[in-house]
């Protein structure tokens, strides 16, 4: 069997669901057929305040608990924590910035100078797309949907299934559907 | 069927499996979820005719438990940190009474300065309570060991309080891969809980009364004598949960690579990276093994003494310190192999108030006392240095 360690770090702020991201896409992957394991690193809990979380996909059981030090992929669900916090940090070369960015992936790219760090760079302006569908800034699952586009790790349809799962009513179809937008986008930038 | 759940809720499922007749609880992160999930449960009419009681304070629920435990009931509670502490006089008294209360603590670590973060400092403030201990790995085992623990505590031959030890973030938040249990599968492991005495108004007895000195240090031993029959209780029903659930756990530790030189002894959440750091050290040729302590109290002597006989090296890695000594499983290990076991202890306290222990830094001081660059004794890991100002 091949054998993979996928590690991801997501980059939030209290009330956005970054914890929920990870979350969601454990759930997701393990449908899949992966072992997964999702954890939050705890902060002050407040709306507004940096939050970290983290997810591993794996196909043989995971035993680390450690932080996430070396992701393969990061996620930011808010453009503004890249304003303080260091996200690409440990960010390993040829690994994917995935970001909730207004502006296009060029821009973010010259911006960290990520052709010079050997990374790879995918923006969507999920904080539009979540106020649009939702008339709230909430990003996670667009940002969700955008790491499925991004990755092709984890199916469509199954990320679908899974946030049907989890939320309820309108509010599940409405999320449903950013989880669509989001990933047929990304699956266009991550051509 | 395997499914992701969080921490809390594999905890919170058993607990509703076993059919808890009383659970009173106070909300502590990160421990609330486990209360919350029953208290969902309870309100959607599945926890049968439990009742379900929420508590004014952590003192508050306690004692309700013990009241309701001397009733004859069978009840479950969940806490940690400090609200494990402000338990800890009635705690005391429960296993003096001994009432079969299972608890789950979610181990965090104690004030101040003030840290919701996971260490084990809490429940080894409990050592000496006459209270169970068991220390798990992760989420699967805390589902677990949840009817396990009523099966040993609720034996007339232990009728202690039972304690599952789970690591507060990295296990209880954590979404992960569970093996749900069925009823069925409990029910026919658990049978229903029959005290061996219980209040009631048609029989009148007292508890944990008035014992003036001619009489209370025979409490005291048979309390010793109960949790000495734990240890072959416990393994009687570890090995019986093996056949039931098909999962076996082990019993009081469990040793990976039993002929090595040096050993690794650890509890709670970090033993699966720990196991990884090994299984890599030992490709490289060292003889390096690992020992998980399952069971904390009663401890294990007998066991540690035959897995240590003939090792060279030891590294205890305690999650707490006991200010002025050292780790608290340092000291007992140490205690445990005296004159049995030659080997050189190598006692650290590591990952205090969430601190992480990341796979590099665990190598490193494996190896660090593989390579010889370490004498035996005391420290801290993984701390910053810093000069300390003396006023």
């Amino acid at each position: 069997m091949v054998k993979i360690l996928i590690e991801v770090r997501f980059h939030g702020r209290g009330g956005q669901g970054a914890v929920t991201a990870a979350d969601l896409l454990a759930v997701a992957g393990f449908k899949e057929g992966y072992y997964t394991l999702s954890f939050p690193m705890f902060g002050a809990e407040k709306r507004g305040t940096p939050v970290v979380s983290f997810l591993r996909i794996s196909d043989e059981p995971i035993v680390a608990r450690d932080e996430v030090y070396n992701p393969d992929y990061v996620v930011v669900l808010d453009p503004t924590v890249m304003e303080t916090v260091n996200v690409v940090a440990g960010l390993k070369e040829g690994g994917m910035l995935i970001a909730n960015y207004p502006k296009g992936s060029e821009d973010l790219k010259a911006e960290l100078k990520a052709d010079d760090l050997g990374f790879k760079v995918a923006t969507i302006n999920a904080t539009k797309m979540a106020m649009e569908a939702l008339g709230r800034p909430i990003t996670n699952t667009t940002m969700v949907g955008a790491f499925g586009g991004a990755t092709r790790l984890v199916a469509l349809e199954t990320i679908v299934e899974v946030v049907k799962e989890w939320f309820k009513g309108e509010l599940a179809e409405k999320n449903a559907k950013l989880v669509e937008k989001a990933y047929r986008y990304m699956m266009e930038v991550c051509r | 069927m395997k499914q992701v759940v969080r921490g809390f809720y594999s905890v919170a499922y058993a607990v509703k499996l076993c059919k808890p007749n009383v659970i009173c609880a106070y909300p502590i992160t990160p421990q609330t979820e486990i209360v919350e999930n029953l208290a969902a449960m309870y309100a959607n009419g599945e926890l049968g005719d439990a009742e379900y009681i929420t508590a004014e304070s952590e003192f508050g629920a306690a004692s309700m438990l013990v009241g309701a435990s001397a009733a004859g009931a069978r009840v479950f509670t969940a806490t940690c940190s400090q609200g494990l502490i402000l338990m800890s006089e009635v705690l005391f008294n429960a296993a003096g009474m001994r009432l079969p209360i299972v608890l789950v603590n979610t181990n965090r670590a104690l004030s101040a300065p003030l840290s919701i973060w996971n260490d084990h400092q809490d429940s080894m403030a409990m050592r000496d309570a006459g209270i169970m201990q068991v220390y798990v790995e992760n989420n699967q085992e805390a589902h677990d060991m949840i009817p396990q623990a009523y099966k040993v505590a609720e034996n007339r031959k232990v009728l202690l309080p039972f304690m599952i030890c789970m690591d507060g973030y990295k296990l209880t938040h954590a979404y992960e891969p569970v093996d749900l249990l069925d009823q069925e599968t409990v029910d026919s492991f658990l049978p229903p809980y029959e005290p061996a005495a219980y209040m009631t108004t048609r029989k009148p007895l007292a508890f944990g009364c008035y014992a003036p000195p001619h009489i209370y240090m025979e409490f005291r031993v048979a309390m010793q004598q109960a949790m000495e029959r734990a240890r072959d209780v416990m393994l009687e029903v570890y090995k019986e949960w093996a056949e039931v659930s098909g999962r076996d756990w082990g019993g009081h530790i469990v040793v990976d690579y039993p002929d090595s030189k040096i050993f690794v002894v650890a509890m709670g959440s970090v033993v699966g990276l720990l196991r990884k750091v090994v299984e890599e050290l030992r490709n490289e040729g060292l003889s390096v093994g690992l020992i998980k302590i399952r069971t904390f109290r009663p401890f294990p002597i007998d066991e540690l003494r035959k897995a240590l006989k003939d090792a060279e090296r030891v590294v205890a890695l305690d999650r707490s310190v006991s200010f002025g000594y050292e780790g608290p499983v340092s000291i007992e290990l140490k205690s445990a192999i005296y004159g049995h076991s030659s080997a050189e202890v190598y006692s650290y306290t590591v990952g205090l108030g969430g601190r992480d222990m990341p796979k590099d830094f665990l190598e490193g001081i494996i190896r660090d006392v593989v390579e010889g660059k370490e004498k035996p004794g005391f420290a801290f890991k993984g701390h910053h240095d810093f000069e300390e100002v003396v006023p």
